[in-house]
């Protein structure tokens, strides 16, 4: 059960997607993100769309996935949807009562769709195709800067490692502790909400005792192991840029100027 | 007829990801009533699946479990009266301990099954007895115990739903030697009062030597053996190719016949196995 959810894992591969540098994936990310919600118009819409499908379809990874992570928000993105239906000016198409469908109205709600799809897939082309262990090391290169500052930027990443570390451990420590109490009869299934919320008592109470003990003990191992910190530290695996990265940058560039000449030369649909 | 009955088992965990992996495929097994039964393998040999498909915590991906006769998956609604009759206790169950006091803890399984107050108080008391909990440990937090009356507590908490078939997921897995003796003798008093069917899965073949009918020796997700404890640790050589061994006492009689020396060699227990050496010294 605990084991379905996609959203976040690790899928190791070979893919051009796969090898990128994990820095460049980061920074592209965050453009394409802003992108998508720059685009103004259904055709820049449909331009960053197809470019993102195109990127998930390269990671090499089953489209199946990418739909089951979609499957976690999807209420989200219903929700949003449905009241986006009502928001919006122009013509009435449809009145019932005090709620209005207008023109406007249906185009937020295929926009702020599609943009919440297109977000969360192309979000998860990053944690799928990138092992926790880069994406921390990347995001420490990233903040870099912010150590003139006197922000513990190793340390922060650190804690986001170990963090990411014990996703899959805590995962597996639920699925024990929830098999243990659904042996004694535990029913989680049923119910109205406040049984359901009484119902995760059996677990998160051991679930949190064992958390503590874990911290403790991995605090022990890494103390035993002299860690002090970041200063002087060197890594095992560095980072660095190729030629895939460029043509990612050149390709990604394309597309953000390809969806501003779309918004310049073509009306807004949505403001 | 056999109170546990698998027919053409199969399970695969991560189906449909890059992670699939077949945990056990065509187990075909059959138990008794009143049965007590060791589950030897490797680690990954497929020992936890089967015991999880059992009690109905996993769905096989093909094949059928019969309980009494009935298929377990008959209704999946009523999948909860299965995990009643099929008790499990889990490697280190003491993770599982969240109550305030441990009188609590033990009555979360009884109290699920709808039981009355007084049906619940004499269950709790029953099973703490059997594990050797003392009295005065009931009203105390959990987590103030030490491991191994928390690993007690943990295991009474599976017995107070009385189940007809228990499995133990190894049990003295980390107890120290004294401990693990003692529960095992507490375990299979526990079998002598009930009659209970007993399922153990255990990395110890000296502890299933001393107290299984009959051994299930499983191996990469197949089962390889279903037989009396004493057929199975005649077929030394064959489980040692599959990483696993024989009890000490029954190497050394085995070596010793093989050098020539006159002695029963199937013997299971230490106990025994001094007897059959006096014996052989004496009639010399």
């Amino acid at each position: 059960m605990v084991r379905d959810i996609t959203l976040g894992q690790f899928m190791p591969g070979k893919s051009f997607i796969h090898r990128l540098d994990a820095r460049s994936k980061i920074v592209l990310l965050l453009a394409y993100i802003i992108f998508i919600f720059v685009c103004q118009n259904y055709i820049s819409l449909l331009l960053i769309a197809l470019s993102s499908l195109f990127i998930i379809l390269s990671t090499k990874i089953s489209f199946k996935l990418y739909l089951k992570s979609m499957k976690v928000i999807l209420f989200v993105v219903v929700f949003t949807g449905i009241l986006n239906l009502f928001y919006g000016s122009g013509q009435v198409l449809f009145e019932w009562g005090f709620l209005k469908i207008t023109e406007g109205g249906i185009n937020n709600a295929i926009f702020i769709t599609i943009r919440i799809a297109t977000l969360v897939m192309i979000s998860s082309v990053l944690t799928f195709t990138t092992s926790p262990t880069d994406l921390t090391d990347a995001l420490e290169r990233l903040m870099k800067p912010l150590s003139y500052l006197h922000i513990k930027t190793h340390e922060i990443a650190m804690m986001m490692t170990i963090a990411m570390r014990f996703i899959p451990t805590l995962l597996e420590e639920t699925d024990k502790i929830m098999n243990a109490q659904k042996a004694r009869g535990a029913d989680m299934e049923s119910g109205n909400i406040f049984q359901r919320i009484k119902a995760l008592i059996p677990i998160l109470i051991p679930l949190f005792v064992s958390s503590f003990r874990r911290a403790n003990d991995l605090a022990m191992a890494m103390e035993c192991r002299c860690y002090n910190g970041g200063n002087g530290r060197t890594r095992m695996r560095v980072l660095h840029y190729t030629k895939l990265d460029l043509f990612a940058l050149i390709f990604s560039v394309v597309i953000f100027a390809g969806v501003i000449l779309c918004n310049i030369y073509f009306p807004a649909t949505v403001k | 007829m056999s109170v546990i009955k698998t027919e053409n088992l199969k399970f695969v965990y991560g189906a449909e990801t890059s992670f699939e992996k077949v945990a056990l495929s065509d187990v075909n097994i059959e138990i008794e009533h009143g049965e007590f039964v060791g589950i030897i393998g490797h680690t990954g040999s497929g020992k936890s699946t089967l015991v999880q498909l059992l009690n109905g915590l996993l769905k096989p991906t093909e094949g059928k479990i019969y309980l009494d006769g009935k298929d377990i998956w008959e209704n999946p609604k009523k999948i909860r009266n299965v995990r009643f009759k099929v008790g499990m206790v889990f490697q280190y169950p003491e993770y599982q301990l969240f109550e305030e006091t441990v009188y609590k803890d033990i009555s979360f399984g009884p109290k699920n099954m709808g039981l009355s107050d007084e049906e619940i108080d004499e269950r709790v008391h029953t099973s703490a007895e059997f594990v050797g909990l003392k009295e005065e440990l009931l009203q105390k937090s959990p987590f103030e115990l030490s491991g191994g009356e928390k690993r007690r507590a943990a295991i009474a908490g599976v017995i107070a739903m009385d189940p007809d078939v228990l499995i133990l997921d190894e049990p003295t897995a980390g107890l120290d030697p004294l401990g693990r003796d003692v529960l095992l003798s507490q375990i299979q008093e526990y079998h002598n009062i009930r009659k209970n069917t007993i399922l153990l899965v255990s990395h110890s073949m000296e502890d299933i030597a001393r107290i299984a009918d009959r051994i299930l020796v499983m191996n990469h997700g197949h089962k390889v053996m279903l037989d009396t404890t004493e057929n199975v640790f005649s077929k030394g050589s064959e489980l040692e190719k599959m990483g696993l061994r024989v009890p000490q006492i029954t190497k050394i009689m085995m070596l010793l016949r093989q050098n020539g020396i006159n002695v029963d060699s199937t013997v299971l227990t230490v106990e025994q196995g001094f007897n059959e050496i006096v014996k052989y010294l004496g009639s010399n």
